[in-house]
């Protein structure tokens, strides 16, 4: 199916997408939201049909209430649709999505990209066994599912997730057998200006530590994972000590901890697959999360008819992204001609002020979540990188050794990357090794090169019904 | 040890049953298929895209990582995206 010309597109329904659909509503676009889950809160507020709450949640009464203005917004709506490619076309752009109702194709004059964040992993011993899982995905379990990630958790990482997902786990009647945090209990105190930004979000961080505290929840600071292994059915964790740099010290004290499920993760890294498949400009910052892509105070990238607005822009949490995703809409409005200077700059005033000030407390989260590279230095040469296709360390190296400068070499040397998750899971722990390795910046490892399909999806469903008659065949050459 | 994992008290959808390689499997409506095997205790099932060891389980829970991946009707699906029902058939890897 191929729909009819839209003013706007906008690619995700998470915080930022669906403040800009509320916003194109309003501004009486003719406007398409599209999300591969089956309805609209992103990660941050995601529920599941039917499932509710033990206990209070701030996220859940906050995603309801923005499923609740969303659904008053004029708009179409495409859930449980996945965009497998997105291309330049003479009106703007098409992209190609898969659905509940098969293949659509659709075509728009603006597209805001509100794709989000992925989860940035550090490699370790074992971390490819079932049992261990992101952080991201135990926030999943605990929110969305009401289920713990197991009954008794190693929860290891940074940043704020570590406390969030410990608290669920304590909250919903879990042990947590240990809180790992790489960062010293100082990080925190160290960006006390701009946390005291946001009083109500501090509030509810002592909260969850007072929940952990009395609990007995053993809190590990400047610590890591340093493998996992099986222990019967279930998984024994070996935790050390790191250094400033991320990497172990030896000599002192590991402990070794049973438990039936590892958490872990460090942060998030903004998605921005699709921002690089059309071409636009990006750059690498750390303290936003790593590489965005590139926009400019009304949220537009450097390619024509494209915005981006939320964690793609730089990952600065849940508390800007519906700002900009307002702002985004406006600034399409206004290139579209349905706004004047004037008034766009007086609509989005508002939301512009708000935008900056959520964004300082995002950005001391993400900078909170970081591990410092000696994790990757000195991991073993049997680490596997890349889950997906199995590639160790040590077959990096050598691919490094060789030649191999960027992601993109390592792909075709190696394949590490070109499994299913397309890179998702390794690709910023292998370009931080590349970076090691070649004396080079993260920043000039770069990013892989985004191809479609950016998701994996059936031939039979993209091919569609045909008719075979209908397929055009050049006419054979005389013989 | 593998007591349900579902949290007491949470409000849920109607009970189902659906069969995971041959055997059925208690679910709740709204859940999805990778956390109502995970909270079942079956803690590995697919072999990713690739053929044969090591088993892998849910590791993202949103669609990225595709370690989750199972077979229904023939085709393959991330159980973290799919939600149960009454009767679904799911096979933890491909019969060919």
């Amino acid at each position: 199916m191929v729909t009819d010309l839209f003013d706007v597109a906008i690619l995700g329904a998470g915080p930022a997408g669906a403040a800009a659909a509320i916003e194109a509503s309003r501004c009486r676009l003719n406007a398409i939201l599209i999300d591969e889950q089956a309805s609209a809160g992103g990660q941050v507020y995601r529920c599941a049909p039917g499932i509710d709450a033990a206990h209070a949640d701030p996220d859940r009464e906050e995603g309801n209430a923005l499923r609740e203005a969303l659904s008053d917004a004029d708009i179409e709506r495409k859930f449980g649709y996945r965009v497998w490619h997105v291309e330049k076309a003479e009106a703007g752009f098409r992209l190609h999505a898969l659905g509940p109702e098969g293949p659509v194709t659709i075509t728009t004059k603006a597209l805001v990209v509100a794709t989000g964040a992925l989860e940035r992993y550090v490699p370790f011993l074992g971390w490819e066994q079932p049992g261990v899982m992101g952080l991201a995905s135990a926030t999943v379990l605990l929110k969305a599912q009401q289920m713990l990630p197991g009954r008794n958790v190693v929860v290891a990482g940074a940043g704020p997730l570590l406390y969030a997902v410990a608290k669920g786990i304590v909250e919903g009647g879990g042990q947590v057998a240990a809180v790992v945090d790489a960062q010293p209990r100082r990080a925190w105190w160290r960006h006390a200006r701009e946390l005291a930004s946001r009083p109500d979000l501090v509030k509810r961080g002592y909260s969850w530590m007072r929940v952990l505290r009395s609990a007995g929840v053993t809190v590990l600071h400047r610590y890591a994972l340093h493998s996992v292994v099986a222990y019967g059915r279930e998984l024994r964790a070996i935790i050390a000590p790191i250094a400033a740099d991320g990497s172990p010290q030896s000599g002192l004290t590991r402990y070794h901890v049973n438990c039936d499920a590892v958490c872990c993760g460090y942060g998030l890294m903004p998605d921005t697959y699709v921002t690089r498949l059309l071409g636009a400009a990006h750059v690498y910052d750390a303290s936003l999360g790593g590489w965005h892509v590139v926009v400019d105070e009304d949220q537009r990238c450097d390619v024509p008819g494209l915005y981006a607005a939320g964690d793609v822009a730089g990952v600065v949490g849940a508390a800007a992204a519906p700002n900009q995703g307002r702002v985004a809409v406006l600034s399409i409005a206004r290139d579209l001609r349905r706004l004047n200077d004037r008034e766009f700059a007086w609509h989005a005033a508002a939301d512009k002020r708000v935008r900056a000030r959520a964004a300082r407390f995002g950005k001391v989260m993400t900078q909170i979540a970081r591990i410092g590279d000696g994790a990757i230095a000195t991991l073993p040469p049997d680490v596997t990188m890349c889950v997906c296709e199995r590639v160790q360390k040590a077959t990096l190296e050598t691919a490094i050794g060789d030649g191999c400068a960027t992601i993109n070499d390592l792909k075709r040397a190696t394949r590490c990357g070109m499994g299913p998750c397309g890179g998702r899971l390794c690709e910023d722990a292998v370009a931080r090794l590349v970076a090691l390795k070649t004396s080079r910046s993260r920043a000039a490892i770069g990013q892989s090169t985004a191809r479609p399909p950016l998701r994996p999806v059936g031939l039979d469903a993209i091919a569609g019904t045909f008719d075979y008659d209908a397929l055009p065949m050049p006419v054979p050459a005389p013989l | 040890m593998d007591a349900d994992l579902r949290i007491r008290g949470a409000e849920r959808g109607p009970a189902v049953v659906f069969r995971f390689d041959g055997r059925d499997v208690p679910a709740f409506e709204g859940e999805t298929v990778s956390a109502a095997l995970w909270a079942s205790g079956i803690r590995s099932w697919s072999a990713g895209e690739m053929a044969g060891p090591p088993p892998r389980a849910l590791f993202c829970a949103m669609g990225v990582c595709q370690q989750c991946a199972v077979w229904i009707d023939g085709t393959r699906v991330e159980a973290c995206r799919t939600p149960v029902r009454a009767g679904l058939v799911v096979q933890g890897r491909p019969l060919w």
